[in-house]
């Protein structure tokens, strides 16, 4: 039985559609003009002289500086850093959180997010305070006998690596922890009643159950360190300039807006390519859990 | 998740302590500032000989600290205001609209918290500069509005889709524009989300400085502006006093948000 639509009914629900894609108006608005729109503005700043001529000369100033290619190198070995950091710390911490019952690991989990909810400037002096020449972590050093000098820990890469693993730290653990929350324990049990050791156990059921929740965190992880900003500007002191204080000290300092323009297309780009790597590896991963389950 | 090893208490006894320490780790630099907040020295050490509270004296008697902290007062609440209503109704419409046509306006909204706040901030100081409006309050406000956005919708959307949207379909056939059935039905019943969604959008805008940084200069500098400005010249114990303040404060917040969803 075939039902003929009321034309008036039709024409009712196509009116109530158009009235809730009115509702997203204001917030589209509001993200095209302050999002949207300054992006575009970056594109176009980046093709115009300091009198407002087209020329591509920016491109070919920044492109040619050995700063950029250096700004570049600095930009990545933060970032892959950063999650080579976060992994480690992570996911053991994550397992520990994941292994215990709810409710401690709630109250653990609220501990956790503190950074989280701290502001970043706060944390920031946090780490400026206790990493100094002076500061808490080398009179602990010295005082200990560790090291018989005090260890330059800020005001250069160290530093600000340190800073970006605890800013991105609960970002990639809050993923992990939920994937490993929900790993069905009576695989773990079933395993274990076969007679699988802690070490196989953790290598064919957790790990791969994890690995979905280890490649979310990954690329929150790196999404915001490729552009980060304000840890490298304090906790490097100058000496540690990815893309994103180069641009900084470009519009700031050297009041070129075209050049600081092509440095954000470059971390645009950078954004894009890590975007297509990612979405080829999750391709790959999802395959690989198919043929597995062919297995 | 391990309680099938129970004999394996080395394993976890490792585990156990590299939990620990990566904890401390995340901890510290939040708690450090506390002591020295209250250090009667202007040098930074630790843990102070002498307690005071000079520091808490020095910013409040401040008209430069006062005057951020007024800015990013206003800035929070008018961020809140704006953003929480947008995102309501832009959730309304998502959860209303289903579909890709939802996912395609969800990946719109979602854009500004995926982009480097570097890069929304040049941006932003680029057409703001076309227009004059740089060092304006209006020019933060749609900076922080933006970022706001995509915070609320993340705590609304999931609030929209548990909503039993009978009522919604009970009111209108009853006579209720719609309106009425947003004002009357779907805030008050949201109204916990909506409490969510308002801190964390205050939250936002309170904690923001890139845009600040860029954008905000002289009487319309946040506070997250001057703690920037005076860390990359001087480590002076004020700020770990507004440190201390300002942790003692979204702690509250937060505490009370976890508090009223679980109520």
């Amino acid at each position: 039985m075939t039902v003929t639509p009321d034309p008036a009914l039709a024409a009712d629900a196509r009116r109530e559609r158009r009235f809730f894609l009115s509702l997203s108006l204001p917030a589209l608005f509001i993200v095209g003009l302050a999002a949207i729109l300054p992006i575009l503005w970056i594109i176009r700043q980046s093709f115009l002289t300091t009198g407002g001529e087209y020329t591509v000369g920016n491109y070919a100033k920044v492109l040619s500086s050995g700063l950029t290619w250096s700004a570049l190198v600095t930009t990545l070995e933060l970032s892959l850093g950063t999650l080579a950091i976060c992994i480690l710390l992570g996911t053991p911490l994550a397992l520990a959180l994941a292994s215990v019952r709810p409710r401690v690991a709630n109250v653990l989990m609220a501990f956790v997010m503190l950074p989280l909810w701290t502001a970043i400037l706060v944390r920031t002096y946090g780490w400026l305070v206790l990493l100094r020449r002076d500061g808490l972590i080398n009179a602990a050093l010295t005082g200990s006998g560790l090291t018989a000098e005090p260890l330059p820990l800020v005001y250069n890469f160290t530093g600000t690596l340190i800073g970006m693993v605890h800013y991105m730290l609960p970002l990639f653990l809050l993923p992990v922890y939920a994937a490993m929350r929900d790993i069905d324990q009576n695989l773990i049990r079933a395993a274990a009643s076969m007679g699988a050791t802690f070490e196989q156990v953790m290598r064919t059921v957790i790990m791969p159950l994890s690995a979905g929740g280890i490649f979310s965190g990954s690329i929150i992880v790196l999404i915001y360190s490729i552009g980060f900003f304000i840890t490298p500007a304090v906790l490097g002191g100058g000496k540690v300039n990815p893309l994103s204080t180069r641009i900084e000290r470009t519009l700031s300092t050297f009041q070129d807006w075209g050049s600081a323009s092509v440095l954000g297309i470059l971390l645009l780009v950078l954004m894009a390519l890590i975007g297509v790597m990612l979405l080829a590896a999750r391709r790959l991963l999802a395959q690989n859990t198919v043929d597995a389950s062919h297995a | 998740m391990l309680e099938a090893y129970p004999h394996n208490r080395l394993a976890r006894i490792v585990l156990w302590g590299f939990a620990a320490l990566v904890m401390a780790f995340l901890m510290l630099p939040t708690l450090v500032v506390v002591p020295l907040s209250f250090s009667a020295s202007n040098l930074l050490e630790f843990p102070p000989h002498a307690y005071s509270l000079r520091w808490y004296e020095n910013f409040f008697g401040s008209a430069t600290w006062m005057a951020a902290l007024r800015t990013s007062l206003i800035l929070g609440t008018l961020t809140a205001l704006i953003a929480v209503p947008f995102a309501l109704l832009a959730c309304i419409s998502m959860n209303r609209l289903g579909g890709k046509t939802a996912a395609a306006i969800q990946s719109v909204l979602l854009t500004p918290s995926i982009t480097p706040g570097i890069l929304l901030a040049i941006g932003l100081f680029f057409v703001l500069a076309a227009q004059r409006l740089v060092g304006t309050l209006f020019g933060v406000l749609v900076g922080h509005v933006v970022l706001a956005v995509p915070v609320a919708c993340i705590v609304l959307l999931p609030a929209l889709a548990r909503f039993d949207w009978n009522q919604v379909q009970a009111a209108r056939s009853l006579g209720a524009n719609w309106a009425r059935a947003i004002g009357g039905i779907i805030v008050p019943q949201l109204r916990i989300s909506l409490l969510s969604a308002t801190l964390m959008a205050f939250l936002t805008s309170l904690d923001e400085s890139v845009i600040s940084i860029f954008v905000a200069s002289g009487r319309n500098s946040t506070m997250p502006k001057l703690m920037f400005v005076s860390l990359r010249d001087q480590i002076d114990p004020t700020i770990a006093a507004i440190s201390t303040l300002w942790t003692a404060i979204v702690v509250v917040v937060v505490l009370m948000v976890a508090l009223r969803q679980k109520s």
